[in-house]
């Protein structure tokens, strides 16, 4: 195979262990305790032997729309990065041949 | 893998950056040392921190019914080691800290340790280990960023056990490990999965610049020619 179709297969892969656990907590959802996150839950279970947390942070994004918003933002950055140099590099490497 | 604002002791805080902070120094002089050395590495260490900062992004759904995210540090592990990924993922924890409120600046020194060193750190030696053996890089660094996403998970593990020993340390070791380990699992093989994508479309769009660092095994140095 080469690279390229070893990589759509690899993406595909990706996606299947991406959409499984949906598949198989079809019809679940945060109101039944599901899709929550780990970092989350470690705090709850923390929380649960009484400790307090001794600082909080400075700024919180005020809703979930913000905070994905910001989360979009950094995937946005990552991808651009990734994006330029290796549209730079191919470019390159055309020239070369 | 990030441990929430003030949810770590004020002692365990500090005992944390004290052991992060040599490692990120270090980092920062390596970067400087490789990049002199080889000019050509600035942009691949922009794409390690990069990949870094769209793998920790994804909140993905797990088998157990919950959440998490990789951590995309197995592939700057790999080609720059574990002191310079820690200077990465120092970045990556920053903004998410202060912008997000995810992870916490007291918190910081602990999710780096996790994240920007133990992770990386098995990263790097499980590549060497593999590679050496005449295996392709490709499922090398397969095993790589499949173990320092999972062993992050395990380090925030052992950091709120130690800090928590509620009954005991072991039961509250496998009380953190069940929440954060398990659930890793199915991400840290997407982890290892993605990271080859990039890992293959590097190795052909610069392959010369990985045998200059000396990263391939030494059956594919020369083939790509």
């Amino acid at each position: 195979m080469d690279t390229k179709t070893t990589n759509i297969v690899l993406i595909i892969l990706v996606v299947i262990i991406a959409i499984l656990p949906l598949l198989m907590y079809g019809g679940l959802g945060e109101d039944e305790g599901y899709f929550g996150g780990s970092d989350g839950a470690a705090g709850d279970a923390i929380e649960e032997s009484g400790y307090e947390p001794w600082f909080s942070s400075f700024w919180e994004p005020p809703s979930g729309e913000i905070e994905s918003l910001l989360f979009a933002l950094q995937a946005a950055i990552g991808a651009l990065i990734i994006g330029y140099f290796f549209g730079l590099w191919r470019g390159q490497k055309n020239k070369e041949n | 893998m990030h441990i929430m604002e003030g949810f770590l002791p004020p002692m365990w805080c500090l005992l944390w950056f004290i052991l992060s902070i040599p490692v990120v120094v270090y980092g920062i002089i390596k970067i400087k040392k490789v990049t002199e050395e080889i000019p050509e590495s600035k942009a691949l260490l922009a794409v390690s921190g990069a990949f870094m900062f769209v793998l920790s992004s994804l909140k993905l759904p797990s088998v157990t019914g919950s959440c998490s995210h990789p951590t995309g540090n197995g592939f700057g592990a790999v080609i720059f080691g574990p002191a310079v990924t820690s200077v990465l993922a120092i970045i990556v924890l920053l903004f998410q800290a202060v912008l997000l409120a995810h992870g916490g600046l007291t918190t910081l020194g602990a999710n780096v340790f996790s994240m920007g060193i133990v992770g990386p750190f098995v990263a790097w030696a499980v590549y060497k280990g593999i590679v050496k053996s005449k295996i392709s890089s490709s499922i090398a660094i397969f095993f790589a960023a499949f173990f320092g996403d999972l062993m992050t998970y395990v380090t925030t593990s052992f950091q709120l056990a130690l800090a928590f020993p509620d009954p005991t340390f072991e039961g509250s070791l496998i009380k953190f490990l069940g929440i954060f380990a398990i659930t890793q699992i199915p991400l840290a093989i997407a982890e290892g999965l993605l990271t080859v994508v990039i890992w293959n479309a590097l190795k052909d769009a610069k392959p010369k610049i990985l045998e200059k660092l000396n990263l391939l095994s030494s059956k594919e140095v020369g083939a790509s020619k």
